[in-house]
């Protein structure tokens, strides 16, 4: 019988250490019944896209809280399209300005989940993605 | 690099086969997946696979097997080994997810292309996870690693199995973790080839070395202790029958944060390699996989079959009969196994 499994990759690219968030989506994703990869903090996009690979995961999330998203998500979304990894949905959260939102999605951020967002919300948006 | 080329089975395995992570990546997914892909790509890749030395490390929750495994890594790597992780954690019985955390431990073999990890959870399948992880095994082996290193969370029996498929089986205990009763009780005593201690800075990791030596009877190696009569008697133990000596399990203190000891357990991996090559015990491990393999292939196919031949009406007339008490549960069994036979 095949058993498919949605899975997740929660990395923190950069160098803030605050993991606290990244934990708790990781968390709420495993008891939403999928496989969360946790990789830890201080990623390099090199790493993050390498570990998608490896891992096959159909999502990507990445925590930032050090403000400089703007300068990671894009190294990073090179780095999965250089992977070969360009189908991958990429999720962010962390403390990202509203300004930046539409840019974001434009550079191809599927969604982005500030501070207080319910983890229900992040599970619902990654079902409606992938059905 | 095109993907489509990565959506037929042919394309994975020719890809794979040269040393495409992509394609090695996606047909790990289709075998864990069960998918329609999974048993022609099996076929395929089985013929390419039997040339790696596979290493089982398992050990209780916290004894710094991913650190140990990062650090064996490094030490092959630098030996111009590559290495393929399979890196197990267990999947919550509840929600079904599963929070596969090891790479965390790992982060020192990033971007290095002969290492490939890849986390697995358990899952649910009944019986079939060692033979799941025995496939992924497999497949790594078919995209030409040279080691293939299994960590598993060495709590109940289906980890300890996934580990003992291993030609190799390190079994890596921490100072601090309850006295020896605990090993014994794990089990896992019997299917270590090497004991690694590691956290060896830490208070108590010599008597966990010395709990481990009489555990194994290592406290007087020319003597051998034999049970007679319900008392243990030393004897002296008698030359082997074959010019190779039966293997003791050495134990190895470690300080995986610091690399310490590494080297010298990657030797006694090694030498148990060697000795499982001259001894032709490793022969006899093939084998031995060969027939766990077929038996649980054997009795889930049996099993599927037998089922779709007796039809669910007739398997819930059973199961009536045997809630009722009209018949027991072992006649029930005879009477369809019958019936599938005739």
């Amino acid at each position: 019988m095949p058993d498919r499994k949605i899975r997740v990759l929660v990395a923190k690219p950069g160098l803030d250490g605050h993991d606290r968030g990244a934990k708790v989506v990781a968390r709420a994703l495993r008891d939403a019944g999928y496989e969360v990869i946790y990789t830890g903090i201080r990623q390099t996009p090199d790493m993050i896209a390498e570990a998608a690979l490896q891992e096959d995961v159909d999502v990507v999330g990445l925590s930032i809280l050090s403000g400089a998203h703007m300068a990671l998500v894009p190294k990073v979304l090179e780095s999965l399209q250089a992977a070969g990894m360009e189908d991958v949905i990429v999720l962010l959260g962390g403390i990202i300005p509203d300004e930046d939102i539409a840019k974001l999605n434009e550079m191809g951020v599927k969604g982005i989940f500030g501070p207080g967002t319910a983890t229900q919300e992040i599970v619902g948006f990654i079902e409606a993605e992938m059905a | 690099m095109s993907s489509s080329r990565l959506n037929s089975v042919d394309g994975l395995v020719s890809a794979l086969l040269a040393g495409n992570r992509r394609a090695l990546a996606r047909t790990i997914s289709h075998i864990e997946n069960n998918s329609d892909f999974a048993r022609p790509l099996l076929a395929a890749l089985y013929p390419r696979a039997g040339s790696a030395h596979i290493l089982g490390i398992t050990g209780a929750p916290g004894t710094g097997k991913s650190t140990l495994v990062n650090g064996l890594a490094r030490a092959y790597r630098q030996r111009g080994l590559t290495v393929g992780i399979i890196a197990v954690d267990p999947t919550s019985p509840f929600s079904g997810g599963a929070l596969l955390g090891d790479r965390v431990r790992m982060r020192d073999l990033a971007g290095d292309p002969g290492v490939f990890i890849r986390s697995m959870a358990t899952r649910g399948s009944l019986g079939g996870l060692a033979q799941a992880t025995a496939d992924v095994v497999m497949t790594l082996d078919a995209a030409g690693f040279d080691r293939i290193v299994i960590e598993t969370v060495g709590v109940g029996q289906s980890e300890v199995e996934i580990a003992s498929t291993a030609h190799t089986t390190v079994v890596v205990e921490a100072p601090g973790l309850g006295d020896e009763v605990q090993a014994i009780k794990a089990g896992i005593l019997e299917i270590a080839d090497i004991f690694a201690v590691n956290k060896a800075d830490r208070d108590g990791a010599d008597r966990t070395v010395m709990a481990l030596k009489m555990m194994l009877n290592l406290g007087a190696p020319e003597k051998h202790h034999v049970m007679h009569h319900g008392r243990l008697l030393p004897v002296e133990m008698p030359e082997h029958a074959s010019d190779h000596v039966a293997w003791m399990p050495p134990i190895v203190k470690t300080i995986a944060t610091q690399q310490q000891g590494i080297v010298e357990l990657l030797d006694a991996v090694e030498a148990h390699r060697l000795y499982l090559a001259q001894s032709g015990d490793r022969q006899l491990r093939e084998q031995l996989r060969a027939i766990t393999s077929l038996r649980i292939i054997l009795r889930d196919a049996l099993l599927e079959q037998l089922l779709e031949d007796a039809g669910s009406k007739r398997i819930n007339q059973v199961v009536q009969d045997v809630v009722t008490r009209q018949r027991d549960p072992y006649t029930a069994a005879r009477q369809l196994i019958d019936h599938f036979c005739s």
